[in-house]
């Protein structure tokens, strides 16, 4: 195999990419501020960094240009797909068979004090964002429509439980159905105004929901204590008994040691069965007219008009479902964090769910919870790895690289899985076999 | 003689500042295939658009079995029995040939679904090879039935067709146009056709309009607009 250019060349090309390198990590990596004793901020140099940075760039840049084969372009991905079709229809059985049994493995295993990080942390906060997703996927995967501002619902769901629980007393099971409610209402009331938009259009008007939603809770202090939040939320319980050690307590009822891990396992098999509720919903409402409707008119708005689809009715039920979820997920965030503030509700976090919705394959299930998994446990791995700090100094973060890390998968998804990591389609219904839809038939950047 | 079944009186559309329809009149009988010719931009497509109103009628009347429908949403004028078949076919591509279809059930709900489907599949065999394929990998041809028997699933009484020929090799034209003629000569059903194809056209059509910068300004049976010089001379000339 002959290298694919000449060495001379390869450096000559290399050394460019290092100077664009170093004049990219001058003001980023060399640059920084710190605060000494008096807490002034001073202008700290790390020439070293930028030298890292532009060595490993010129480094692997001649590495690629000199040695590396040039791939042969591919043919399209026509019939993509990652696993096998026994494999595929496994999985999800497995998965959530192991869901189950996670909490209960990880308790044996690690014991009460060294399991409670992994199943808050990776089980709750991960099962949160996969619930999330799928709600998502309804209004962008199936119907089409692109909402940056989702996590306005989830917002609306917390605070009807925050709210109505500290006001008024009101329970968290009762509380649940209401902050779905809510948060439909308020998917709806978007709904209205946005039908006429498409595309570009719609994201804008979706994401300035979003960001009033926030300016709200924030600014409308008499209503939601501003930024201060509110504080003491009642806690989780067992259908009413209290996950604590007095004697009516759930421990004391069923006759166990009183230990804080039972809330957390509790949390996680709620947060498992409603995602899981999301997901079912889902599926039977692809098989029926309206989830039809809804991929019909993701493809076609004036076919589906011609075919007497009613667009308004159809695009406000994704809207006001799609929403419904999100207030679930957000009663239960705030029932787990016992406080909410609006710092919860930013546009990150719409952009995180969609995120993971993209990444997943629009409309894929499958794909959007190994999306969620990758992107959030991904955010918690990254604060494991602690011992990049005896390389890089104490003050080195590794949870603080999270944005430049997505940003480079989702470069590498660009290029490798444009359509999204599982981006064939199982058809809802079929006649005699299903057969998957390739990922080339995906249409992109179309929301 | 009895009232028309698709009444379009002195309509008059425009595109923003364009104006694309100046006044055009046109009826269709029930049982009756009824075409219109013209060139490109002439307001044939618009015309049949506006039906389903868009764009909406800035003058006259749309009346459909004695109701007048210029103002009602789409999605209402579907449900009256008026289906369309649009420019472009315009079927799903993401949703399997039966999901296509079942979409184009919707109006009448599934109550005949199977009937209604053995139905297109004797008249459009290939669709039933096609089942579970997605609408995007079929053939022009292809997509072009199905965007017929999408349409015929919700049993309308009259049915629109813009351009079906479009884009499609002379032999599936043909037999396109055999299956229109069958279901108009079996059924009864009332056919509304847009062309270019002229030539095919009113032969096929019982009556023909022609229709120059938004206007009618010829109309006629088909056999006379066929034969009419002025027609060969604009329309036909080495066409077919």
């Amino acid at each position: 195999m002959s290298p694919s250019m000449s060495i001379t060349r390869a450096l000559r090309e290399a050394g460019f990419a290092g100077l664009v390198a170093a004049g990219l990590a001058f003001p980023i990596l060399t640059l920084g501020t710190e605060m000494d004793q008096s807490n002034r901020l001073v202008l700290e140099q790390r020439w070293s960094w930028m030298a890292i940075a532009a060595a490993l760039v010129f480094v692997g840049r001649f590495l690629v240009l000199a040695f590396a084969r040039k791939p042969a372009r591919a043919a399209p991905h026509t019939g993509a797909r990652v696993l096998s079709p026994a494999l595929a229809a496994a999985l999800p059985r497995a998965g959530v068979i192991a869901l189950f049994l996670f909490p209960m493995v990880m308790l044996f295993w690690l014991g009460p004090q060294g399991s409670l990080k992994w199943i808050n942390n990776y089980g709750v906060q991960i099962l949160i964002y996969v619930m999330l997703g799928w709600g998502l996927n309804i209004v962008v995967g199936l119907a089409g429509l692109l909402d940056l501002g989702y996590v306005a619902f989830y917002a609306v769901g917390a605070y009807t439980y925050a709210l109505l629980s500290t006001h008024f007393g009101l329970s968290f099971w009762i509380c649940l159905p209401l902050a779905g409610l809510m948060a439909a209402s308020w998917g709806a009331m978007l709904g209205f105004p946005v039908l006429r938009l498409r595309g570009d259009y719609l994201a804008i008007v979706t994401l300035a929901f979003g960001e009033i939603v926030s300016a709200v809770l924030t600014n409308w202090t008499d209503f939601s204590n501003g930024k201060a939040g509110i504080m003491s939320i009642p806690r989780i319980t067992f259908f009413g008994l209290p996950f604590n050690a007095n004697e009516n307590g759930f421990a004391a009822t069923f006759g166990l040691e009183f230990q804080a891990i039972h809330r957390t396992i509790f949390l996680f098999y709620l947060i498992l069965a409603l995602a899981l509720i999301t997901h079912v919903v889902t599926l039977r409402l692809r098989a029926l007219p309206v989830g039809r409707a809804w991929e019909a008119l993701r493809e076609d708005e004036i076919a589906c008009r011609s075919l007497g689809i009613n667009t308004v009715n159809t695009k406000l039920t994704a809207f006001a479902l799609g929403a419904m979820f999100a207030g679930f997920a957000g009663s239960f965030f705030a029932v787990r964090q016992g406080f909410v503030n609006p710092d919860s509700f930013t546009f990150m976090e719409s952009a995180t769910i969609l995120a993971i919705v993209v990444l997943g394959g629009m409309g894929s299930q499958l794909g959007v919870a190994l999306a969620a998994v990758v992107m959030v446990g991904g955010t918690e791995v990254l604060r494991e790895l602690t011992f990049l700090k005896q390389i890089f100094g104490s003050s080195f973060d590794p949870s603080l690289y999270r944005m430049l890390l997505f940003g480079l998968a989702m470069v590498v998804m660009m290029i490798w899985r444009p359509r999204g990591l599982i981006s064939s389609r199982e058809p809802s219904v079929f006649l005699s076999q299903k057969k998957n839809v390739s990922g080339a038939l995906v249409q992109e950047g179309h929301g | 003689m009895s009232a028309p079944l698709l009444s379009i009186q002195k309509l008059e559309a425009s595109y923003g500042q364009i104006v694309a329809l100046k006044g055009v009149d046109l009826d269709i009988m029930p049982g009756e295939i009824v075409t219109v010719i013209g060139a490109n931009g002439a307001g044939k497509s618009t015309t049949m658009m506006s039906v389903f109103g868009r764009p909406r009628a800035s003058a006259g009347k749309i009346i459909f079995d004695g109701q007048d429908i210029t103002h009602k949403p789409a999605h209402e004028i579907a449900r009256m029995g008026l289906a369309q078949s649009p420019e472009g076919r315009r079927i799903f591509p993401r949703l399997s040939v039966l999901e296509n279809l079942q979409m184009g059930a919707s109006v009448d709900g599934m109550a005949h679904f199977q009937a209604d489907l053995e139905r297109m599949f004797d008249i459009f065999p290939r669709l039933k090879e096609r089942i579970d394929q997605r609408g995007g990998t079929l053939s022009g041809g292809e997509q072009q039935m199905l965007a017929i028997a999408r349409a015929l699933m919700s049993r309308p009484r009259l049915l629109m067709l813009d351009e079906p020929s479009l884009g499609l090799a002379p032999l599936v034209v043909k037999q396109i146009f055999e299956v229109i003629r069958d279901l108009n000569r079996n059924d009864g059903l009332s056919v509304f056709l847009v062309e270019q194809n002229a030539f095919h056209a009113l032969k096929l059509a019982h009556r023909g309009y022609v229709m120059v910068n938004g206007q009618i300004t010829l109309s006629g049976t088909g056999r006379d607009l066929l034969a009419n010089p002025q027609v060969r001379a604009a329309y036909l000339e080495g066409a077919h």
